[in-house]
């Protein structure tokens, strides 16, 4: 079993509760900076990482522009080298295909790959409703599976977890899944790993039926890429009779070619690596090596519609590095549980809306969850502007406009909850155009400022519970202006078009 | 060479003596500066809160009241980021929406005319020791549209390192946002002030005296939550730290409007003009 982010809280609310964690805040920090300084290293060892970077956003862009192509592309490739290739509109539809699928093999146990799709479409819990068991085999995924917990990080989803605490987990559960912790498990990482092989070795040499996700999907030849550090993914993709791949259409790219580009920027930008430690590729069946079966679920589950949005879309280049994780301040106060969806940090922010649609609450607090610091665009290897699709989205979220749901264009309704705030940016932008009107509130908040509180009630509250409020000085510069230089500009034009 | 400044609106109302600053600084530097009153509010926070069309008249409005100027500085990192990335996109966002390409057009005039303060000091003024005195310990904390967006690199520091007097201290963790990030602030607290929180551990860490950035905004985050403790550092703009001379210590730009230690808002605003809620100079 493993917990859910259905029903999950707004983010400020999520926020609230986990930035007071001391724990949580303690064990993020620490992990952030580590892989994010490790990062900068490797990334800088590059000279040509800037035009590595935009290499890849404009094979990403093109491959999305001419996605359909591609995609019929792949499918052929993929039916001619012996595997079979499903269509998935959206979750619910990829958990049937894939029950399934494991329902037609007879077996009732699967081993899985770490895979941000699955995790998107819930298919753990819909195997578990079909008794079906889905065996997590990354160690990270395994912590949090044995933990009933959430993934929080793309990467590293236990990076919420220290090693006391996987320790504790791995004693405690570890029993209940199969092999038990050895006796006297220590929280040294050597030992942690140690536990973890001997648990996952039972599962990599007695299932049937692997489950993957991929980070890249090769048109020309059908060829499927999993990048992974443990080897655990090698295992799940080569002992199995049967695979099943369960991948988002906006993984593909054109070439091997292409593919050379993204295999240089994701490990730098992820793990710090210069090259890769397991990468796995496979293209259909061969017959007396590895699978014997060979399936394909392309996922779009909200893709086509965020392909729609011209400025939304730059979401689709993004290949999971989560090097903006690990770079957000935000991300590392609030840590990943708090933005409800597998995709945490500025990257969920920006894909969990789209993906999901601003769909309630949460979703419609996500594009906020960003002091748009620009930390996120900076180290992304695909160069998306998440600063620019986060002001985007939140336009979508006050003011509404068209959109795509389901294929279908909609016009989509500004969302509940902002009328006092769109009243006051109305009223503030309509003063600022008003020079006159704005002039008389600042000589009146002038004129009141000894009256002023250091303290708010109301939504003031939020910032004056840990700040203080500045003191309105008696003149403003506009005043000080006019009486020490006589009202003129100084220069050429005079005051005009004010319309009070 | 017609120079604007472009106070913001910020600055007007709630740190007009950075105002002052620039005007102070521009001119001992040769600079004849204009103000057209013309002028308002950029448009971030509305712009940055999703409310994209209430932005579209202050768009117009800047460029209306800048248009017969060369050079147009703002002593603020974000309101410039503002015009010149935010600008076109609003521009080219209602062209898209089929409303013509009058606000492209403006924002394309007003985009490379405008600067802030430090860039055009180092890149077009082309100087670095503007011959200031300023006899204190203070640190540098690049805010994130300055560093990121302007990509203002070390044009502060050089400035600061020129000025005498100051001794300059490394900031730790000094590219980390400090959590201000305009609405965010309101619509997630938590998030805001544990950022908030950690910005100033490593400011007071440097046992400044003052710390400083090129945007106010983020200054009265970090300087309310510095009062708010009761700490004795002082938030000043970097144009207040330019503008000081040996002559003018005592006066407008220095120690009558706070030179530190700082005096504690809640002590001042009751107790007469004096300390930082103060503004003695030009009354």
């Amino acid at each position: 079993m493993s917990g859910t982010y259905l029903g999950m809280p707004a983010f400020p609310r999520a926020a609230a509760v986990s930035t007071r964690d001391a724990q949580l805040r303690a064990n993020l920090t620490h992990a952030t900076h580590t892989i994010r300084d490790k990062r900068a290293r490797a990334v800088a060892e590059l000279d040509d990482w800037a035009q590595l970077r935009a290499a890849g956003a404009a094979v990403k862009d093109r491959t999305l522009r001419h996605l359909d192509r591609y995609l019929e592309q792949l499918e052929a490739a993929v039916v001619a080298a012996g595997g079979r290739v499903h269509w998935a509109a959206d979750a619910a539809e990829a958990n049937r295909i894939v029950t399934e699928l494991v329902r037609e093999t007879g077996e009732r146990e699967v081993v899985k790959v770490k895979s941000m799709a699955t995790q998107e479409i819930g298919l753990n819990e819909a195997l578990e409703k079909a008794g079906i068991r889905a065996y997590e085999t990354d160690l990270a995924e395994l912590i949090v599976q044995l933990g009933a917990d959430l993934p929080s990080h793309i990467l590293v989803p236990a990076i919420h977890r220290n090693r006391a605490e996987i320790r504790d987990i791995f004693r405690r559960e570890m029993g209940r899944w199969g092999r038990p912790a050895p006796e006297g498990l220590s929280d040294a990482p050597a030992e942690l790993a140690e536990a973890a092989r001997l648990h996952l070795r039972e599962k990599f040499l007695t299932a049937k039926v692997g489950i993957s996700g991929a980070n890249f999907m090769v048109a020309e030849t059908g060829t499927l890429v999993v990048v992974e550090s443990e080897g655990n993914g090698r295992m799940c993709l080569t002992l199995p009779e049967t695979l099943i791949s369960v991948v988002g259409i906006e993984k593909v790219v054109p070439t091997w070619q292409d593919l050379e580009i993204f295999l240089q920027l994701l490990p730098r930008s992820s793990t710090a690596e210069r090259m890769n430690p397991y990468t796995s590729t496979w293209t259909g069946t061969v017959d007396g090596d590895g699978p014997r079966t060979f399936h394909l679920v392309l996922l779009d589950n909200g893709r086509t519609d965020t392909l729609a949005d011209t400025v939304g879309r730059q979401a689709l280049r993004c290949i999971r590095c989560s090097a903006c994780l690990n770079v957000c301040p935000v991300y590392e106060r609030a840590g990943g549980h708090a933005y409800g969806s597998p995709y945490p940090g500025p990257i969920g922010a920006i894909l969990t809306p789209q993906l999901r649609g601003l769909a309630g609450p949460l979703e419609e607090s996500l594009p906020y969850a960003s002091s748009l610091c620009g930390a996120c665009y900076e180290v992304c290897p695909v160069a998306i502007d998440i600063p620019e699709v986060l002001v985007h989205l939140r336009e979508r979220v006050v003011e509404g406009g068209p959109g795509v749901r389901d294929g279908a264009r909609v016009v989509l309704k500004p969302a509940k909850g902002h009328a006092a705030e769109r009243a006051a940016m109305r009223a503030a932008a309509w003063a600022f155009d008003h020079p006159r009107v704005l002039r008389r509130g600042m000589r009146l908040a002038a004129r009141t400022r000894r009256l002023h509180p250091r303290r708010l009630p109301g939504p003031g509250r939020a910032w004056s519970q840990a700040r203080d409020l500045p003191v309105v000085p008696p003149e403003s510069f506009r005043e000080w202006w006019r009486r020490t230089r006589g009202g003129s500009s100084g220069q050429p034009s005079r005051e005009q078009g004010d319309t009070e | 060479m017609r120079v604007a400044l472009f106070v913001t609106c910020i600055n007007d109302l709630l740190q007009p003596r950075t105002g002052r600053a620039v005007v102070t600084l521009l001119e001992r530097l040769g600079v004849e500066v204009g103000f057209p009153e013309e002028q308002s509010c950029c448009g971030q926070p509305q712009f940055n809160t999703g409310y994209r069309h209430a932005t579209e008249p202050l768009v117009r409005r800047f460029h209306r009241a800048f248009r017969e100027y060369d050079y147009v500085v703002t002593p603020s990192g974000s309101c410039a980021a503002m015009v010149r990335d935010n600008y076109p996109r609003i521009g080219a966002k209602a062209a898209a929406e089929g409303r013509g390409r009058e606000l492209a057009e403006a924002a394309a005039l007003a985009v490379p005319k405008t600067y802030e303060l430090t860039e055009f000091l180092v890149d077009v003024l082309k100087v670095e020791d503007v011959g200031a005195y300023y006899p204190h310990v203070v640190t540098y904390h690049p805010t994130c549209h300055g560093l990121r967006m302007l990509g203002l690199g070390d044009r502060p520091l050089r400035l600061l390192r020129q000025v005498r007097g100051l001794e300059l201290r490394e900031l730790p963790g000094a590219e980390e946002c400090c959590g201000f990030g305009g609405t965010f602030a309101v619509k997630n607290p938590a998030v805001s002030a544990a950022m908030g929180a950690d910005k100033v551990r490593h400011v007071l860490g440097t046992g400044a005296e003052a710390v400083c950035t090129v945007d106010n905004s983020c200054l009265l985050h970090i300087g309310g939550m510095l009062t708010r403790q009761g700490a004795p550092v002082r938030p000043v703009h970097i144009a207040e730290i330019l503008a000081g001379t040996e002559e003018s210590a005592g006066t407008d730009t220095d120690r009558t409007e706070g030179g530190p230690p700082a005096a504690r808002p809640e002590e001042s605003a009751g107790a007469g003009d004096s300390g930082r809620g103060a503004e003695g100079g030009g009354r």
